[in-house]
């Protein structure tokens, strides 16, 4: 560690979260960002304004409130793009990484059959697994899995093997939402185009806590979700390269998808927007787009640093527990996500516990029951880190942690 | 930010009883049955419980109950608690255990969050009770 002043002041960043300044609530460590984090005041104010200064519905109304939401939202998808490398159009509004990843499937198994191969990784969050499991049925296709191999890390030389002529769709996370492992992305790409397979990258884990850039990456497709990184809910994008868009069907129809329709048969709009049939969420896009400025304006290079710095800290006292069983890398580059066993007892008395004492965690499968059963346990308790989280909130679970072994005894 | 003090009173943990702590820790006819007239399996999939619940009857008595499985410390001192309260009662009777009664088994007040570990155990009982009335 070298030795210099921080350049983020966390307390100036957590006085901008509504829940962490109000003392009503305390004890209250929040260590759940990994399922959602919370929201900082300039999204929900951004959000606010849509709805008291120019609520109106986006495209064709000639009104100035109707020009201004529009305006609003089209300007967020632009800010969404910059932060993530990739141009406007690329940027498709979604409901979140989930429905991104679900479009993304559905479009890839289009031209997939008996023989080809999908391959995702043991630790997918179902969101991108479920879709392909449902689309290899239907389609014929055959789902294959990446294992884990050392310290909770992808087996590579397995991925070498696994990833060859057969294979058409390459997709996975980027960061487990439970292991914290940092999947290595480039390689993984760089194995799929060599088989000329499209990837898919769900950074549901990583936006907001790493770099993105589609650009280096040359990743086909990525999914993203607004509330793990500062945004509101329900609210999310699916980057799609500019070809592959075009190539694709739309798959919900309705208004603001279509360019011309009669009674027997219509055309599509243009992309991004013959993805986004009805009404989108509007303030939803212009809150992710707050939510980018929000981590921009701390600089991501800063929250990198600051995360990683947290995150081996409370690596280093969790360890020091006496029975805690640690599920994921135990150093290195990894993300926030710290899953944890405690002696026998069940991850969710262990919440329970922890919740009574004011500490902001999961406990269960973390909708990764495949690698729950591979790494043969029910589930985990897991705390997950965000920006707002200081070494108090570590010591605090920690002690928390201690309470909980002393009433089970 | 914290306060330790009042951190470990709110860490008094109600629901965290001793007699629920003890039903986890010795488990109660935690044992499979081979003369059972009926058994139900009860999954609680978002927690991982798994519980098999065997019960064998005299006349339209419970004459013996016990359970085999895994799962949460609430789940598994509910169970507990529950075979040892079936044993001897009236089939009639059982069928009518309500959710209520199952809470004050307990002992304890159990929020939303806890309601189905709670309930495991009697709603592995509800359907077992329910085979065993098919079957006749």
């Amino acid at each position: 560690m070298t030795l210099r002043i921080m350049a983020i002041d966390i307390q100036k960043i957590r006085g901008q979260f509504p829940t962490l300044v109000d003392a009503s609530r305390r004890p209250y460590v929040f260590l759940d960002t990994a399922a959602s984090s919370l929201t900082p005041r300039p999204v929900i104010e951004a959000m606010g304004r849509f709805y008291t200064d120019f609520r109106a519905n986006v495209h064709r109304g000639m009104y100035t409130d109707s020009l201004r939401a529009t305006e609003a939202y089209e300007a967020a998808r632009s800010k969404v793009a910059g932060f993530i490398g990739a141009e406007a159009e690329e940027i498709v509004f979604t409901r979140g990484a989930t429905e991104s990843l679900n479009v993304a499937a559905r479009g890839l198994a289009e031209g997939l059959g008996p023989g080809d191969e999908v391959v995702i990784t043991i630790m997918e969050h179902h969101a991108n697994l479920i879709p392909w499991q449902q689309l290899a049925d239907r389609s014929g296709f055959t789902l294959r899995f990446l294992p884990l191999g050392e310290d909770f890390r992808l087996d590579m030389e397995a991925a070498r093997q696994t990833i060859g002529p057969r294979t058409k769709v390459v997709a996975f996370m980027a960061v487990s939402n439970v292991l914290g492992t940092v999947n290595p992305t480039e390689e993984l790409i760089a194995l799929a185009k060599a088989q000329g397979a499209a990837t898919v990258i769900d950074v549901a884990q990583a936006a907001g806590h790493l770099p993105l850039d589609v650009t280096s990456w040359d990743c086909d497709f990525l999914a993203l979700s607004g509330h793990k990184m500062y945004g509101p809910t329900g609210i999310g994008i699916l980057y799609g390269k500019r070809p592959r868009l075009e190539a694709m069907e739309p798959q919900t129809f309705g208004g603001d998808m279509i360019l011309e329709v009669t009674k027997e048969r219509s055309t599509w709009n243009r992309i991004p927007w013959k993805f986004e049939a009805g009404t989108p969420h509007i303030a939803g896009a212009i809150g992710l787009a707050a939510a980018i400025g929000f981590v921009e304006e701390i600089g991501i290079e800063e929250v990198v640093r600051a995360e990683e710095r947290l995150a081996a800290h409370a690596l280093e006292r969790l360890q020091s527990v006496p029975g805690l069983r640690l599920y994921g890398p135990a150093g290195g580059v990894r993300g926030g996500a710290l899953s944890f066993a405690v002696d026998d007892i069940h991850p969710h008395d262990m919440a329970d516990l922890l919740s009574k004492q004011g500490i902001c965690v999961r406990g269960g499968h973390h909708c990764a029951m495949p690698l729950m059963r591979e790494l043969g346990i029910v589930g985990t308790t897991r705390a997950s880190l965000g920006i707002y989280n200081t070494e108090q909130d570590i010591e605090d679970l920690i002690q928390a942690i201690h309470e909980a072994k002393r009433i089970f005894g | 930010m914290s306060d330790d003090t009042n951190r470990h009173q709110v860490g008094s943990q109600e629901l965290y009883r001793q007699n629920i702590l003890d039903h986890n820790r010795h488990p109660r006819n935690k044992r499979r049955m081979e003369d059972a007239s009926v058994t139900h399996r009860e999954l609680n999939f978002s927690c991982g419980d798994d519980i098999e619940l065997f019960v064998r009857t005299e006349g339209n008595r419970v004459a013996d109950a016990s359970f085999d499985g895994h799962g949460c410390a609430i789940s598994q001192a509910a169970v507990s608690m529950l075979t040892e309260h079936v044993h001897g009662r009236g089939i009639d009777e059982l069928e009518n255990l309500t959710d209520e009664e199952m809470g004050q088994l307990l002992g304890v007040e159990v929020g939303p969050a806890r309601r189905t570990c709670a309930m495991l155990g009697l709603e592995a009982l509800r359907q077992a009770l329910k085979k065993l009335r098919e079957d006749i």
